[in-house]
């Protein structure tokens, strides 16, 4: 811990909040960017998508949406390897720059009724740039704070940069009710879902001018005077042994459980209200907003505990907490907004607009709509039941604070600032991107999939195989999260390391 | 503690391929074949993307641990 050097403890503290000021709002930004694609799903599987089967466009816009996810590491590779080359601060510019215009192209792109199946290869295309960037952003962007600032005080400094991810899925949510609200639900549907993504262009180009008047990462500067940077990053990170069994360790170890854990936490959690729980759409947005708001704090105070207890304690307790609670909170949420759990009161039943409404002695409100055929039900929520809900995604955002608000400084503290950039950004975002991206896309599969076979064997015998098939999805996440708990107790050490 | 993170290697590998074979073997084949257009997005998923870096990174991973990589020392 003993790394004060006079490298770092000439940046100021005024210095120190521009540099996390300014890395911040840029990392949030492509947050936002990245998700608004997520939170407007399924208004997307409508418009780039064939019309014909619903199920199958609300999957390929997942496919699509995880697309982006997969990318990551390879936006990471690139950009990490440019950032140990020629420095942190112009590689983030750079992503910065590529993930605005392709988050405002996407928000310009023509539907399937104009262009045909070329609007969902645009799209995809697109996607594939925001996962690129993203790939580069991250990385650059802890790496830059950790690089500016004190030891003692590391993990408190890039929990900053911890809590854009969570602030840019609420920006992203209130853009978006924001939008709706302030026009009819025809015109949102019509064109109103493109402003969300065109807005993003208009922050990118604030956040460039203030990147730009940045300095270089006083670390990165010495040891580029010194002719200590390396000439290939990606042959030192990957290509030693000693090096890559440390990228190896830290995906198994840390980023794979940490990555599931936000992702169930903060994506599924809104899935699985909206497509398994059928809560309303603008409900379930102010639910997940609610239990994001309260909870983002708690980034911080976990990133300076870190600093005090050390990284590894705090992100295995959050991971253990998952495991050991994901199925009866999941099972929770679903029985609070199961009608069938509830007293009807019958005579407030009515008809309107080819719905039937029906009311609940919770103050819960059912809306049955027939689709070509298919009855489809969605739930408003009584307030009572309202809190609950938010209390228990809130849990969960906690578990998310405890993974991933020390992560980013655990990361840096692992590599050698030659190689930092490149090894701390690819198990980061095969982590985040890989494990913890595509989980929305298994996770809705693995619970479609145990309904059906539910069905089939209901119909064939009476008795079926899934007790709780809406449960079915979390056994990725808490998988995932053991093999990491297990991997990270056993082979990581608890002692914050030297950066230099 | 050294010979536990040695001898938990085997385990790492063994994880490894036992992943690699249900993902392929009861996963993504039986998909692949289904015929169904939402089976094939999670078959490509399996295969091409969580197949190759679970196996073969759980599999480099334990054979580093195996040979006493992680040791304290």
């Amino acid at each position: 811990m003993a790394d004060s050097s006079p490298v770092v403890s000439k940046t100021n503290k005024k210095t120190l909040w521009k540099v996390i000021g300014a890395s911040s709002l840029g990392t949030l930004i492509e947050w936002y960017d990245f998700y608004i694609f997520g939170s407007l799903a399924i208004v997307i599987s409508t418009k780039f998508f064939p019309p014909d089967n619903p199920t199958a466009a609300f999957l390929s816009t997942l496919a699509t949406f995880a697309a982006g996810f997969v990318v990551r590491p390879f936006g990471a590779l690139f950009f990490g390897r440019l950032g140990d080359l020629i420095g942190r601060k112009y590689t983030f510019l750079v992503t910065l720059l590529v993930m605005g215009l392709a988050t405002c192209a996407i928000g310009l792109v023509p539907g399937y009724e104009t262009i045909g199946f070329a609007a969902p290869v645009i799209v995809l295309l697109l996607r594939l740039l925001q996962g690129l960037a993203l790939g580069g952003e991250y990385g650059g962007a802890a790496t830059y704070v950790a690089e500016h600032s004190e030891p003692e005080k590391r993990g408190f400094r890039t929990s900053w940069i911890q809590t854009t991810a969570t602030f840019g899925l609420f920006i992203s949510l209130g853009v978006i009710m924001l939008t709706k609200s302030s026009m009819s639900a025809e015109a949102f549907d019509e064109w109103g879902w493109r402003v969300p993504f065109l807005i993003s262009s208009v922050m990118v180009v604030v956040s460039y001018f203030i990147r730009r008047n940045m300095d270089e990462s006083p670390l990165f500067k010495k040891a580029k005077s010194e002719g200590k940077t390396s000439s290939n990053p990606l042959r030192e990170s990957f290509g030693k042994r000693y090096n890559f069994k440390f990228v190896l360790l830290a995906l198994f170890g840390a980023t794979m459980g940490q990555g599931v854990i936000w992702y169930t936490g903060q994506f599924y959690a809104l899935s699985f209200l909206q497509n398994v729980c059928r809560v309303d759409f603008d409900q379930t947005n102010y639910i997940i907003g609610a239990a994001l708001l309260a909870g983002t704090g708690f980034f911080v105070f976990f990133g300076w505990l870190s600093d005090k207890v050390g990284r590894k304690p705090i992100m295995l307790a959050g991971m253990l907490l998952a495991i050991l609670t994901y199925r009866p909170i999941y099972d929770r949420i679903y029985r609070l907004t199961d009608v069938s759990n509830k007293q009807e009161l019958v005579d407030q039943q009515r008809m309107e607009g080819g719905a039937t409404i029906k009311v609940y002695d919770d103050g819960s409100v059912a809306t049955l709509i027939d689709h070509d055929g298919i009855p489809t039900q969605t739930v408003k929520v009584g307030q009572r039941t309202f809190f609950s809900l938010a209390l228990l995604i809130f849990i969960q955002v906690l578990y998310v604070t405890m993974v991933y608000g020390p992560i980013a400084a655990f990361l840096v503290e692992m590599f050698p600032v030659r190689i930092r950039y490149t090894s701390m950004s690819l198990p980061y975002h095969i982590g985040n991107g890989i494990f913890g991206g595509l989980l929305p896309a298994v996770a809705t599969y693995l619970v479609t999939k145990a309904q059906a076979t539910n069905a089939v064997a209901l119909q064939a015998s009476g008795a079926m195989p899934y007790d709780k098939p809406y449960l079915a999805g979390l056994w990725y996440p808490i998988i995932i999260a053991g093999v990491s708990f297990v991997i990270g107790l056993l082979y990581l050490k608890n002692k914050n390391q030297d950066v230099q | 503690m050294n010979t536990i993170k040695r001898l938990l290697g085997a385990l790492w590998i063994m994880l490894g391929l036992a992943a690699g074979y249900y993902l392929i073997v009861s996963q993504a084949i039986p998909q692949f074949s289904s015929g169904k257009s939402e089976d094939l997005v999670p078959a490509i998923i399996y295969t091409f993307i969580l197949m190759p870096i679970i196996t073969g990174g759980l599999c480099i991973f334990g054979w580093y641990a195996l040979r006493g990589e992680y040791d304290d020392n």
